[in-house]
């Protein structure tokens, strides 16, 4: 008989980066074990370190999306919004950003001071400063054009727990928008497709809702960026670390016509795909209408609605009460969906 | 509103149930409907179908994944196919992790092998145009819904001399399929779910001879839940009306006498012959391959592949035969969500996300 994780082969394959249960038995069976620490958190957006009496956030992320430009944004303010929001899950005001970037050899001039533009721009408005740096260069076929790495850090504010592990039954489930609009936007980008949604990504920093979010009050106990694996995936991430059940009510999320329409096309299901400017906060009952008004108030949070709720029920698994009344697992995604979405 | 919600309306749903609770309670008996089509067993999951209906009524998943039903020995070919210098094989994505005997096309990728998954056999051919010195080779897999629109590229090819594109065929017709279900001893159908798109071409003719040769009621239905709602209450007013016939639910798309255009290019490219299936073995007058005059197209002459029906038997301790036949469940298998996963799947009907494994692990367990 073979192990429920067996899945690694002798070689990496690409669902062990999509986000799903291939890349956790990749972490879990490989990667962690050889870095362990007190202080390592991998399964954590960002990890906190304590230094000097202060907090520190730290996380780092890296961008290989294909193509570099898609409706609503580009590689580069991806590369920002990315890291600036994985600190802002765990409540810390991101800072500084460090920079990485490999381009492949022939790489038009022109298309990286766009991208660079657009990272200036995003930093901007994130409120982040990149303050170092690094470039490579590899010769021709031995990179797609550009990959970017992007590290940050940012300080927690005193009294601040927000993790994927502090979910409580009876907490509230808020999603800040429509899901499926990142993984859409780049996929009506990629050549051969034949199709043209009118779908803009939805990169976005997140931290400025968070602050919003944090300045409510009290009762957030959990933050996740929906990312590779969407809302399915962080759900499921969330239940599991904190050891509870979610009921997600399919009628309350919200997916624009557009993307609907792309998911039925293409037999995927939006609760999978990729967005970039979302977050689940899993709050304190009483405190959701306060918070929900609040999030409301913000640029990135006009669209904010209570999704479902924690439950003691089926501890490690979020269930879907369908729209035409029945209900049904939302489990992990299993391999490679779509590669190179972020 | 909107064309996608308005089939997916709460209350009319909830009114379809509660017609469906009458019948079955009228009919007096527990009956067993199966759905044929892999999209139907996926879209009866993801909207949580089961869950609303009475418990005297049983929904069984029949052989109409077209990735679950592809033999052991075609997927060796293909593995085979994708070893050769020069070739890119192009093929629907959900192949990618079907398990050939010692290998998948994932883990061939991952050895470097060129294999680009695509999402239509006029991808495939552009692949072919745009890299004149690779031999492209689609993976020619799916029912009569597939099979018109690849012997659609075909032409093309033909019709551009273009020489490097060629097609590795095990496409399959549902209905012998249909008939060596009717014929088994082991199932008793109260009533068949047809599928949409299969019949789109078809027509519903294609379908008469499972109500008048072995009285079972049939209803050609769309796939949204209220679709999927109605057309079961339809296959019970027939058992109540004790008259089987062949009733169309998806008037949207389906026709009596089918696709006339799509059935004349499939008679151009397409020969009949045995074909096999994965858990149900060799169908006379199943399989569908590339006839004569399309030789030079045809990968399995030019590579000199096995004959996709030399089909080997399910992996060990699988039991996607018994499931694709209607006859278990997932539940009842021993591998089902223990050794047997979506990452890591031993049988067919967990490989793809419409399998009826597959769609019972994500969404029903």
């Amino acid at each position: 008989m073979r192990p429920i994780i067996a899945m690694i082969d002798e070689r990496i394959s690409l669902a062990c980066g999509s986000g799903g249960r291939a890349m956790h038995a990749l972490l879990e069976k490989v990667i962690f074990p050889r870095l362990n620490n007190p202080l390592f958190q991998g399964e954590e957006d960002a990890a906190l370190l304590p230094l000097e009496g202060a907090t520190l956030a730290f996380s780092t992320d890296s961008y290989v999306v294909s193509p570099l430009f898609f409706p609503g944004g580009d590689i580069g303010r991806l590369a920002i919004n990315g890291t600036v929001n994985d600190l802002a899950m765990r409540g810390a005001i991101p800072r500084y950003l460090s920079l990485g970037l490999i381009l492949e050899e022939g790489f038009p001039l022109a298309d990286l001071e766009r991208i660079l533009d657009s990272m200036g721009q995003a930093a901007l408005e994130a409120h982040v400063q990149v303050v170092t740096g690094d470039t490579k260069v590899v010769a021709r076929g031995q990179a797609d054009g550009l990959f970017v790495n992007t590290s940050g850090v940012g300080l927690v504010p005193p009294g601040i727990a927000i993790s994927a592990a502090n979910a409580q039954v009876g907490d509230s489930l808020i999603l800040n928008g429509g899901l499926g609009e990142h993984g859409i936007a780049v996929l009506s980008q990629r050549e051969g497709l034949g199709f043209e949604a009118e779908v803009v990504s939805d990169t976005a920093p997140l931290n400025g809702l968070v602050a919003e979010l944090l300045s409510a009050g009290e009762g957030i106990r959990a933050l996740r960026d929906p990312t590779r694996g969407g809302l399915a995936a962080s759900l499921n991430e969330i239940a599991r670390s904190s050891r509870v059940g979610m009921i997600v009510e399919e009628e309350a999320l919200l997916i624009q016509p557009a993307v609907a329409a792309a998911c039925e096309l293409l037999g995927l299901d939006p609760l999978y795909l990729a967005n970039e400017g979302k977050m689940i906060a899993c709050v304190h009952p009483a405190e959701a209408g306060k918070i929900l008004s609040r999030m409301r108030g913000h640029r990135y949070g006009q669209e904010s609605r209570i999704i479902g709720r924690v439950t003691a029920d089926h501890p490690g698994r979020v269930v879907l009460n369908t729209a035409i009344g029945g209900s049904r697992i939302v489990d992990i995604p299993a391999g490679e969906l779509l590669p190179r979405i972020c | 509103m909107n064309f996608l919600s308005a089939f997916r309306d709460k209350e009319m749903a909830a009114g379809l149930q509660r017609a469906i609770g009458q019948a079955i309670q009228k009919l007096g008996q527990p009956q067993t409907l199966m759905e044929v089509c892999g999209t139907h067993t996926w879209s009866i999951a993801r909207h949580g179908i089961r869950s609303i209906l009475p418990s005297g009524l049983r929904l069984l998943s029949g052989p109409g994944c077209p990735v679950c039903v592809t033999p052991q020995g075609y997927m060796d070919g293909a593995m085979i196919l994708s070893q050769q210098e020069g070739v890119i094989v192009a093929t629907f994505g959900d192949m990618m992790r079907v398990p050939g005997s010692h290998s998948s096309l994932e883990a061939e990728r991952a050895r470097g092998r060129q294999i680009r998954p695509v999402y239509s056999p006029l991808e495939a051919l552009k692949i072919a145009k745009d890299n004149p010195q690779a031999r492209v080779v689609f993976l020619g897999v799916g029912f009569e819904t597939t099979a018109p629109t690849i012997a659609a590229s075909l032409l093309e090819a033909r019709e551009r001399g273009l020489e490097n594109y060629l097609v590795y065929s095990a496409h399959k017709r549902i209905p012998p399929a249909l008939r060596l279900l009717a014929e088994s001893p082991d199932l008793q159908l109260d009533g068949l779910i047809c599928p949409p798109h299969v019949s789109a071409i078809l027509g519903a003719q294609a379908y008469r001879f499972l109500a008048e040769e072995y009285g079972i009621p049939c209803a050609i239905t769309g796939f949204e839940p209220l679709d999927i709602l109605q057309g079961i209450l339809m296959l019970l007013h027939q058992r109540i009306e004790g008259r089987p016939r062949v009733e169309i639910q998806y008037r949207r798309a389906v026709q009596e006498e089918g696709n006339p255009e799509a059935l004349a290019i499939m008679e151009e490219v397409y020969q009949v012959g045995p074909g096999c299936w994965r858990g149900l073995g060799l169908i006379p007058d199943s399989g569908l391959f590339l006839r004569e005059n399309y030789r030079p197209w045809d990968a399995t002459h030019r590579f000199g592949l096995p004959s996709p029906e030399t089909g080997e038997g399910d992996p060990a301790g699988c039991l996607c035969g018994e499931i694709l036949k209607g006859a278990k469940t997932p539940p009842d298998c021993p591998a089902f969500a223990r050794w047997c996963t979506p990452e890591d799947p031993q049988g067919p009907c967990m490989v793809s996300g419409e399998g009826t494994c597959a769609a019972y692990y994500r969404y029903d367990r």
